[in-house]
């Protein structure tokens, strides 16, 4: 088990269709994130930016293009770029930063400016990338991934599109309360079964949009923490970054195939099963210990998928706990109190850091008319492109 | 657009993997470079036709156009595609494909056999681009 980190402060950029660049935005949550934490840029002695890919050259070399829009200051520079995951792999970089000794106080920071519509390959003929391919050879984009996923839990578990609805519902009730979320309107099942089918059988509403948006967090040495008169903060117990194990056996974006189980028998755990596993393991609880989680819910049916991968139930029983109302408000195990992507869209370097701002006001209790009461452990559980596991797990 | 993921016509026509000579391990796409298992010491890479029926794992559909590098004419009304994932039982993996032409999410099942069959992916002045795709055995049109 290694040491604790504290979250010293926390900030966002308000999430939506904003037409800027996200330098502006990941400078906003990293001043937000600064004045939360009572400190000023030039304390920082790190500073660890979550990539874009879609920011343009800026975008590789994140952590450098926040500092020089803070104003230049020495810091030490960190980027990191792990798709989805690369929030999680940031708060990591600042983790191991101060674990080793290397800082006592860094800026982490993630934001980005996503393109309308579908998310699509980087330009160019790149037939060695498997996520040019997807699109090239079979017009797969995100959302039929989705799609393969949700039919695929109502053949085996026999949930159906109405369950599916529900989350968004639920997502969205409290996305309305929430003012960082983009969409901040509760929705009606009525209103998703009337939304247009984008791959069967998730609709519109059933389906994240991209969107802008922006993160921070100043993460900190727990005795950097008392000196700065910080006796109780959040800490961040575990963050897990683990790899899949061959052969991997579930369909996973963007491959066009799954490894053969041939010759090797698949591990006990799927990928993002193991995910968790691994973040429980570091933490030392386990999922009974949760007073909420925060999953990455591209779509409404994978939000269910991660019940089970989470250990929230059992396999096949994610529909039961949803039916029950457990995940929901004043549930047993309320997840995505935050309105989740169902409310915030993607902003895919932002948004494992904004699941750790939201375990932080969670775990403050200062999440206003969305907390969670009595809220002690949370986990924040995530997964990027071409085999990236991302799971934090924050406690009080 | 991809070399060597197919090969054949009509009743032959296969889809094309590769077969780890120390591991048994199949790869598609093919994996030419080095065995990905992690307790293989590593073997020679060989070709290999994947069966050429399997069971759907899972099916959907993209109703509104993909972005670029999917090639489609803007100026003709989108046509949606099937996509179906389908279980080789003896290699052990999940193929992707689109469905042949005609085939809708209505006229499949988790669970169903299906067969690979050549067809056409776009097509242009100067080129056929060919690709695979996956149809349920008792269609036969």
């Amino acid at each position: 088990m290694t040491q604790d980190v504290a979250v010293l402060g926390a900030g966002m950029h308000p999430w939506g269709k904003w037409g800027r660049s996200f330098v502006e935005y990941g400078a906003a949550a990293a001043r937000a994130a600064l004045a939360d934490a009572g400190l000023e840029w030039r304390d920082i002695g790190s500073i660890v930016g979550a990539d874009t890919v879609r920011g343009g050259y800026p975008g590789y070399v994140a952590g450098a293009t926040f500092a020089k829009a803070l104003g230049w200051q020495g810091a030490r520079v960190a980027s990191v770029y792990a798709a989805c995951a690369s929030g999680a792999q940031a708060v990591n970089t600042a983790r191991a930063q101060i674990l080793s000794g290397l800082a006592d106080v860094v800026l982490v920071v993630g934001a980005d400016a996503a393109p309308k519509g579908f998310f699509r390959p980087a330009g160019g003929d790149r037939p060695d990338d498997p996520d040019w391919l997807r699109f090239r050879v079979l017009g797969a984009t995100n959302p039929t991934y989705f799609g393969l996923y949700a039919r695929r839990r109502m053949a085996v578990h026999g949930e159906t599109p109405e369950d599916y609805a529900q989350v968004k519902v639920k997502n969205s009730a409290w996305g309305a309360l929430n003012p960082y979320a983009r969409y901040r309107k509760p929705v009606t099942a009525e209103e998703v079964a009337a939304s247009a089918v984008v791959a069967d059988p998730l609709r519109l509403l059933d389906i994240c949009a991209t969107s802008d948006g922006g993160a921070a967090l100043v993460l900190a040495g727990l005795e950097f923490a008392r000196r700065h008169g910080v006796t109780n903060p959040v800490r961040i117990r575990a963050v897990s970054t683990v790899t899949p194990r061959y052969p991997n056996t579930v369909l996973d974006l963007p491959d066009i195939a799954t490894d053969s189980a041939v010759a090797v028998q698949p591990a006990a755990h799927t990928f993002r099963e193991s995910i968790a596993h691994a973040a429980y393991e570091e933490a030392g609880i386990g999922p009974e210990d949760l007073s909420f989680a925060e999953v990455y819910d591209l779509s409404t049916a994978l939000e269910l998928q991660w019940y089970e991968d989470l250990g929230l139930c059992g396999e096949g029983e994610a529909v039961k706990l949803l039916r029950e109302g457990a995940t929901a408000v004043g549930g047993r195990i309320p997840v995505n109190a935050s309105g989740g992507l169902a409310s915030f869209g993607e902003a895919v370097p932002a948004q494992a850091i904004a699941q750790v701002c939201e375990l932080t006001w969670q775990l403050r209790d200062a999440a206003g008319d969305r907390q969670v009461d009595g809220a002690r452990v949370g986990i924040a559980a995530n997964q990027g492109l071409f085999g990236h596991g991302s799971a934090v797990v924050a406690v009080r | 657009m991809v070399a060597g993921w197919f090969a054949g016509d009509g009743e032959d026509f296969r889809l094309l993997g590769t077969r780890c000579s120390a591991c048994t391990s199949v790869f598609f796409p093919r994996e030419d470079s080095h065995c990905r298992n992690p307790g293989c010491p590593g073997g020679d890479l060989e070709e290999v036709p994947l069966s050429r029926r399997g069971h759907v794992w899972s099916f959907t559909d993209g109703r509104y156009r993909p972005p670029s590098p999917y090639v489609s004419d803007p100026e003709l009304p989108w046509e949606p595609y099937t996509l179906i994932a389908v279980e080789l039982p003896s290699e052990r993996l999940v193929v992707l494909g689109q469905a042949a032409p005609g085939v809708t999410v209505a006229d499949l099942a988790v669970g169903m056999e299906v067969e690979v069959v050549p067809g056409v992916l776009h097509e242009d002045a100067g080129t056929t681009w060919t690709t695979w795709q996956w149809r349920p055995t008792e269609v036969t049109a």
